[in-house]
């Protein structure tokens, strides 16, 4: 899960950190889950806030999702706002994160609005494979900008899915949270 | 088909003409038709008809067999009731008898006792008194010379009478109460013997219902030895009963092994891994399943080892000081494993609890862990469930034993049941085909109703004259 920290988008983190606990809560043994913030430079592994491969024990489970659970409390609480909005930096290091643990299935929650702004210098323009990868958009909140012409909104969606499915993922935008049950 | 139908220039001509060459040609051919039909429907009569024989000798052979299993079955279980019965017999004389010449000395000295004191109370008849002598002496004398001493004696004798009647009296009653008290002596002694009698009267009486149950049995072992109709009936009603009886009871047992299972499966998954599979099964499924059928097993050796069940012949027939060994060490396996499952459903509580609290903390509850004055009821309960659930599973073994002998006779009437139905099926379709051949030889003749009739009418005519040539 990617969380965007940038400018007032981070003023939604306490609405991810309740889907963060949703998603601990269905997920089972031998799972991995891993949460990086999205923030000017994204493709790092210092960005990543919390991972973690499920135990196969029960107890065990229990105590890594209680620790996991705590750890995104502590960034939730401390988390600074960022100058730029790096997705595709972040994007490429969940699609790392996911490939090296081979799961079954690979699903990337991207918590964001949508808007990437790269600082200069930064080369985002790169191929990647998403051959099977569900990318999943969250609470896409609308711009002021959006509000005055909503072409941009329909426009950076459409973006996105185009880039998505062009390389070989499976997009979809969910706002209402409640169709996140389903999906997990 | 125009073609057909353009023999002449009218179409009408042409399939007239048709007909009527099918129809002299099927005619020809009709004793062929006829006996071709016969001889296949003859043939399919004929085979199914042997095919539903055999089957019958089947049911028959099977019916035959599954009797003898029966009443030799029956034999062994009426055997085992008989012996019983003379074990019981024979121990109760045992204990009956050994004590008889206790009770015989007991009832002698009894008797002894009232004997001596219906003696002592005998009530011997007083002397009589010296007065009467006197008496006579008096009447004796002689009248002139005896007067004047007369007064005096007859005044020493009324004197003499008031003492020995008031000694009488006195003697009487302490006579009388000498022998209240001897009477009285004797009353233990008759109720005694009263009691004596009355439990001998008993011990013969069970005795006696004992000889009649063994004569009962042993008239139904007669029965069944010399192969009977109705002991071989009474024999499979009552393996039905069993059957059915056995089914129900194994049902529950199932029920409580179910119940079992989801007491330790959770926790399993503590030491064997949550998410591991064998053969598409979780391993800690199979793990916590083979812990309850190991404890079945541990259970059904316990039941062989006492003799109480007879699956395996062979720990019966052990020495007794190697079964008795196998009972311990069936025990005490039990025992260990029934204190693991406590231990596990404790576990299982544990875990319960730290994923409720898990998830409260996930949900955002300010609950934190779950506290509740009556939790303890429960963490008991699942660990005597625990504990005592492999004890009652032990039993399982006397039901599985009378399932597994009673399911021969069940299976093998349910096979003598559809042999006959299939054999009855077969017969049904050996007439039918016969039938259907009759009927193929009728819808044959048919459509050549004109050249039948013809030689119907001319077979007449010829008959006809034959006859009036034969009356000339």
């Amino acid at each position: 899960m990617l969380l965007d920290t940038s400018g007032t988008y981070r003023e939604e983190l306490n609405k991810a950190q309740q889907i963060i606990r949703y998603t601990l809560a269905r997920l089972d043994a031998t799972d991995s889950f891993a949460v990086a913030r999205i923030d000017t430079a994204s493709f790092s592994e210092k960005d990543i806030v919390a991972k973690v491969t499920f135990d196969d024990r029960p107890s065990m489970m229990n105590r890594q999702k209680r620790q996991f659970a705590e750890k995104i409390s502590a960034f939730v609480d401390g988390a600074r706002s960022s100058p730029y909005t790096d997705i595709t930096g972040g994007l490429l290091q969940a699609v790392e994160f996911l490939n090296e643990k081979g799961t079954g299935r690979k699903t990337i929650l991207i918590f964001s609005d949508l808007k990437e702004d790269l600082k200069d210098g930064y080369i985002r323009d790169i191929e990647f494979d998403l051959d099977g990868f569900n990318v999943i958009a969250l609470n896409v909140t609308k711009l002021r900008s959006d509000n005055v012409d909503p072409r941009e909104y329909l426009s950076r969606l459409a973006d996105w899915q185009t880039k998505i499915e062009k390389f070989g993922g499976q997009w979809r935008v969910i706002n209402d949270l409640e169709g996140l049950e389903g999906l997990l | 088909m125009d073609f057909l139908l353009n023999i002449t220039p009218w179409p009408v001509l042409s399939a007239l003409l048709w007909i009527v060459l099918a129809v002299t040609a099927l005619y020809f051919a009709r004793s062929s038709a006829h006996k071709a039909i016969r001889a296949a429907t003859d043939t399919l009569y004929q085979s199914l008809r042997f095919a539903s024989k055999a089957v019958l000798r089947s049911a028959t052979r099977l019916s035959k067999r599954n009797r003898e299993v029966l009443l030799a079955a029956g034999r062994e279980a009426k055997e085992r009731i008989v012996e019983r019965e003379f074990d019981r017999i024979s121990e109760s004389v045992r204990k009956d008898l050994a004590s008889f010449s206790s009770l015989h000395r007991a009832l002698s000295e009894s008797i002894n006792r009232i004997e001596e004191d219906h003696q002592q109370a005998v009530d011997v008849p007083p002397d009589p008194p010296g007065w009467v002598k006197a008496v006579e002496a008096v009447a004796k004398l002689d009248s002139r010379d005896g007067r004047v001493r007369v007064g005096n004696i007859l005044s020493d004798i009324h004197k003499s009478l008031i003492k020995a009647h008031q000694d009488a009296v006195t003697m009487y009653r302490e006579a009388s109460a000498k022998r209240h008290t001897l009477l009285h002596k004797m009353r233990p002694e008759w109720r005694k013997i009263q009691q004596t009698l009355g439990q001998v009267g008993k011990n013969v009486d069970t005795l006696l219902s004992r000889s009649v149950t063994i004569d009962r049995h042993m008239q139904e072992y007669e029965d069944i030895v010399t192969g009977q109709d109705r002991a071989a009936s009474v024999l499979s009603s009552s393996s039905l009963v069993y059957f059915f009886v056995s089914m129900l009871v194994l049902l529950v047992a199932i029920g409580g092994a179910t119940i079992n299972f989801s007491l330790i499966a959770r926790p399993m998954a503590e030491m064997v891994g949550g998410t591991s599979l064998i053969g598409g099964f979780r391993t800690a499924h199979i793990a916590a399943l083979v812990i309850i059928m190991v404890e079945i097993s541990m259970g059904l050796f316990l039941m062989e080892s006492l003799r109480i069940t007879r699956l395996f012949p062979v720990i019966g027939a052990l020495p007794d000081k190697m079964r008795v060994r196998m009972i311990w060490i069936t025990f005490t396996i039990l025992f260990l494993l029934a204190s693991v499952e406590a231990g596990l459903a404790y576990m299982r509580e544990v875990l319960l609890q730290d994923e409720l609290a898990t998830s409260a903390l996930l949900r955002g509850d300010d609950s934190g862990t779950l506290t509740g004055q009556y939790l303890w009821i429960t963490t008991a309960a699942q660990m005597g469930m625990g504990f005592i659930l492999p004890f009652a599973l032990t039993f399982v073994a006397i039901p599985l034993e009378t399932f597994v002998h009673s399911l021969r006779t069940v299976v093998g009437l349910l096979t003598i049941g559809s042999l006959r139905f299939v054999s009855l099926a077969l017969r049904l379709l050996a007439g039918a085909f016969r039938y259907l051949g009759l009927l193929a030889e009728q819808i044959y003749d048919l459509p050549l109703f004109i050249p039948l009739w013809l030689e119907e009418r001319n077979s007449g005519n010829a008959n006809k004259s034959a006859d009036s040539a034969f009356a000339r």
